[in-house]
């Protein structure tokens, strides 16, 4: 099933980034498909982006909403949280966890041989920060001399967009590495400080400061789609603690907003058929391991 | 329909939650729609926003 998953990533990694004439025409994909939204992080800048990234979306729409209201054109962002919603609402953060190429790189990262840290829980909170004010508040309310606010998020602080856009867009415009200050000096340095992590620590953006990932979470309970615990079955073995990405114990917390669906504790560390993957409450996979509660051997 | 997928179905009810929600959402997108939203969001979406990748 880890195959599965890995095909996915790749798959849908490259769907929302398949446009390859860019070393041609030095410049991004401005097709049509573009309406699409991409359900992961993926940087509607980045040269090969044929989707468009919902949080700079969202971010781009209410820090112009001043000037949309005042020539009478309601742009609230209703498309995207929309379809955001609709998306959270049958996966979740199984998106995370099968389709974002943000996500992807940093597993990638992860299994460079290093020492391995965890990230402590209080960090997972961060996100909802970045989401609330960065996404939400600050484009709304901090705006300019013609009423526009800026796309806080992308900005200020967003990795994917360095490394999927930015540097490529250096390489590809030379002429725009005179433009360079201390605001892609900021970008850069975060950017290496989560690639830098996430060798050491699991997907350390997704889990403290990706307001996709938190908008997401919020779904963790009502999604359509999600693991299920079969608590007769569990052995409370602990056994699922020790291969989740993301930190979770899912016998103690199995509508936890952090797991992201991949599946490890269901098909890696469950003997005993606990956890299943289930749709809207039907089972739709149960790995069977011929297992019971009292015949681990 | 099997004994064992009866059981199953029997064991677990389905969760009308996730079919409001995706409800809910699906009105937000078509108010989007009609709005003329996805319009201005392709509009943003065609063009390098330098300011966004820490440019400029």
């Amino acid at each position: 099933m880890e195959t599965v998953r890995k095909w996915v990533q790749v798959i849908i990694g490259f769907l929302t980034n398949s446009s390859w004439s860019f070393p041609f025409t030095n410049a991004i994909y401005q097709g049509p498909l573009k309406v699409i939204c991409a359900p992961g992080l993926n940087c509607y800048s980045c040269p090969a982006a044929t989707t468009y990234c919902p949080m700079g979306s969202i971010q781009q729409l209410l820090g112009g909403l001043r000037f949309a209201l005042e020539n009478g054109q309601y742009y609230f962002g209703f498309s995207v949280f929309g379809t955001i919603g609709v998306l959270g609402g049958l996966f979740g953060r199984m998106i995370c966890g099968w389709a974002c190429p943000f996500g992807f790189i940093q597993e990638l990262l992860h299994k460079i041989p290093s020492k391995k840290f965890a990230i402590p829980r209080i960090l997972s909170y961060g996100k909802y920060m970045f989401l609330l004010v960065f996404v939400v508040v600050l484009p709304l309310v901090l705006v300019d001399e013609f009423g526009s606010g800026s796309p806080w998020f992308c900005k200020f602080v967003c990795p994917a967009g360095t490394l999927e856009a930015g540097l490529p867009m250096l390489l590809l415009q030379p002429n725009l590495r005179n433009s360079l200050g201390l605001l892609f000096l900021n970008k850069f340095v975060i950017m290496t400080i989560f690639l830098i992590w996430a060798v050491f620590s699991s997907r350390p953006f997704c889990r403290t400061a990706c307001p996709l990932g938190a908008f997401y979470a919020l779904f963790g309970k009502v999604r359509l789609i999600k693991l299920h615990l079969d608590e007769a079955k569990c052995t409370n073995c602990k056994a699922c603690h020790h291969v989740c990405p993301m930190g979770v114990k899912f016998n103690e917390s199995p509508d936890d907003p952090e797991c992201i669906s991949c599946l490890a504790c269901m098909n890696k560390a469950c003997q005993f058929d606990a956890i299943s993957l289930e749709i809207g409450g039907i089972p739709l996979a149960t790995p069977s391991k011929g297992m019971s509660p009292v015949g681990k051997s | 329909m099997s004994q064992a997928g009866h059981d199953l179905r029997k064991k677990r009810p389905i969760r009308k939650a996730p079919f409001v929600v995706i409800s809910i959402f699906l009105i937000f997108w078509m108010i989007g729609v009609a709005t003329g939203e996805p319009a201005r969001v392709l509009e943003q979406a065609i063009q390098v926003c330098l300011s966004c990748i820490g440019i400029g």
